[in-house]
């Protein structure tokens, strides 16, 4: 088990420093020089040059380049251009409020998704399983803000149950108004996903000799479908499932926009609009940091489901 | 014609043969035939949007703003008075454009860079593919937003963003079968008659991979129409006053205690067209591949 877990840790570091390198040269592929750009036209040459040199941008491209890994990896990413804060700061703040929009939709996706696909896979060729392929596929065809949208205009407009704009207050009322919408609305599009892969997933396990073997010698039905199929087609639903947190992420930008809900998506937004380079360079690291982990995460997920993949 | 089909001796022309492959996927899964009716008409309308729209898309008129529909304005007025339905009609030009546009740059592309690594193999193999995972690992959303915001929301560098993004998938699926093709007998046979790689690779490993690319495509055309309207949503769509889905349903979002409709038309305009997209390739995903074959 530890030389597995070693394994995919060094593998994790290359693909965050391959990343990081991406980051770098996505910042400096620019047209322009980015000091002109944040000062405008009318500065001077010496405020240009001033800058310039803050920023790092005057070194020659590999020091620079040494100069933001190291940053990235000890966690000093600059210097917000427009509140003049620490980057990293600012991202820890509204971090949390991501994570949970992210991880609640998650769980939703699954809860939904999983029992969703194995039934549609038991079921197979009937009309229950069409209406579940149906379903799934309209699910995945939603443009994240589209969703968020429908549902404000049904369930905060149409219907007032929730608030338009939802503040949060310290309250677990409070917490539920401002939570639910968001993460339905991401959790629908993520249980369409979750719902086909296990289905496909169940429908190639069940088709296996051990399966009908397990039915043969008389176990249950039931026991069957849960214990000996799902188990099985574990391996490439946690795939999915990790690969689809990437999209999440994504897809979490514009529902936030949506419901004006503080997050990365909200700060991402306003950085870009801003042009706030060291922000923008930031966040990118750490939504690196994030898609790394998850990586690392479901590589080990695979470990811990099957014991066979810690032996290759 | 008839004596040719009738002939089982005859070997039909590679187009012929092409298309009747064509044909019996999209008879596998009726569904298939449903997305691309819709898909269909979606084109005929952007092509034909001058002639069908019943007012200029651009055309202000600021005492008719944000109108319910009506008998005039069928689907209503936006908050400077434009009609609805004619800025869904030109809408979809844009849609069709960016989305068809940068799908065709990152299938060639994409496909073209699998198929050069899965040949080639080796180091360069290695290295193409490790960077192609790389660009996979970032949430591609982001990726687009950021590029689009530091080239500047213009048409081609949306194009550009969203080709970008859409490379990679492209590679890994030209790849695999690539590798798989290359040990075949007859990829042999033709370097034993003195083929060039560029001739084989064409002629012969080309053909065996391009169904599966298509049927990707249409899957990533209805991702990248996705993607355009996402951007369009957070302001880096092409500049107004053009129509674009996105940018409208921005617009009737800002105005979304007004009226509903605003929001609501495009949004739904935008969820058939992607959907359709996905039932059609979808559909032809599972009649070509051998993996499911007869589970429909």
């Amino acid at each position: 088990m530890t030389a597995f877990v070693v394994r995919r840790l060094a593998f994790a570091c290359v693909t965050l420093v391959a990343v990081l390198s991406l980051v770098f040269v996505l910042v400096r592929i620019v047209p322009g020089d980015p000091a002109q750009l944040i000062l405008g036209d009318q500065a001077s040459r010496e405020a240009i040059d001033a800058l310039r040199h803050r920023l790092g941008l005057d070194l020659p491209i590999g020091e620079q380049y040494a100069v933001f890994l190291a940053g990235a990896l000890r966690g000093d990413w600059g210097v917000s251009m427009v509140t003049g804060q620490p980057v990293i700061g600012e991202v820890l703040r509204v971090l949390p409020w991501t994570i949970e929009l992210t991880v609640l939709s998650l769980i939703l996706g699954i809860v939904i998704g999983v029992p969703g696909g194995v039934y549609a896979a038991i079921h197979r060729n009937r009309v229950t399983d069409y209406a579940v392929r149906i379903a799934s596929l309209l699910g995945l065809s939603f443009p994240p803000f589209v969703a968020a949208i429908i549902l404000l205009l049904v369930f905060a407009i149409a219907l007032p149950w929730f608030p338009v704009i939802s503040a949060r207050s310290g309250s677990l009322a409070a917490w539920y108004q401002s939570i639910t919408l968001p993460a339905v609305s991401l959790g629908l599009i993520s249980a369409a996903y979750v719902t086909r892969v296990t289905r496909s997933a169940m429908l190639e396990v069940l088709s296996e000799d051990y399966v009908r073997t397990a039915r043969a010698k008389g176990v249950p039905w039931n026991a069957v479908i849960w214990r000996h199929a799902l188990r099985n087609a574990l391996i490439p639903i946690i795939t999915v499932v990790g690969l689809y947190l990437g999209i999440l992420i994504g897809n979490s930008v514009l529902t936030e926009i949506v419901f004006s809900r503080p997050g990365l998506g909200k700060l991402l937004i306003g950085a870009l609009n801003q042009r706030d380079y060291p922000m923008l360079q930031g966040m990118m690291v750490i939504y690196t940091l994030i898609v790394v982990l998850v990586n690392l995460l479901t590589d080990l997920a695979y470990g811990f489901v099957d014991p066979r993949v810690k032996l290759k | 014609m008839n004596a040719s089909s009738a002939d089982p001796r005859a070997t039909p022309t590679p187009l012929a043969y092409f298309a009747a492959a064509t044909l019996k996927a999209f008879n596998t899964n009726k569904t298939s035939w449903i997305g691309l009716a819709i898909f269909l008409i979606v084109i005929a309308l952007a092509v034909f949007a001058p002639l069908l729209s019943p007012f200029d898309p651009t055309d202000q008129n600021i005492l008719d703003k944000l109108r319910p529909p009506s008998a005039e304005h069928w689907l209503g007025t936006d908050s400077f008075g434009r009609d609805t339905l004619s800025r869904v009609l030109y809408g979809a030009r844009i849609s069709l454009v960016i989305g068809t546009v940068s799908t065709l740059a990152a299938m060639l592309i994409g496909s073209g860079i699998g198929m050069l690594a899965g040949w080639h193999g080796g180091r360069l193999d290695v290295v193409t593919m490790q960077a192609m995972d790389v660009l996979l690992a970032f949430p591609s959303l982001i990726l687009g937003l950021i590029l689009v915001a530091m080239l500047g929301p213009s048409m081609l560098n949306i194009i550009i963003a969203i080709a970008l993004t859409s490379i990679p998938p492209f590679a890994r699926i030209a790849r695999a079968p690539t590798i798989a093709i290359k040990e075949r007998e007859f990829v042999m046979a033709g370097r034993a008659l003195g083929y060039s790689d560029a001739r084989i690779v064409a002629g012969h490993i080309l053909p065996n991979i391009l169904p599966e690319i298509l049927v990707m495509a249409s899957l990533w055309l209805a991702n990248a129409i996705r993607t355009e309207a996402s951007l369009a949503f957070v302001g880096l769509g092409v500049k107004p006053p053009i129509a674009t889905w996105g940018g409208m349903i921005r617009e009737g979002f800002e105005n979304i205690l007004d009226s509903y409709t605003l929001a609501l038309v495009p949004s739904i305009v935008i969820l058939v067209v992607i959907f359709a997209l996905n039932l059609l390739g979808d559909g032809l995903r599972d009649a070509i591949d051998p993996k499911l074959k007869g589970e429909g």
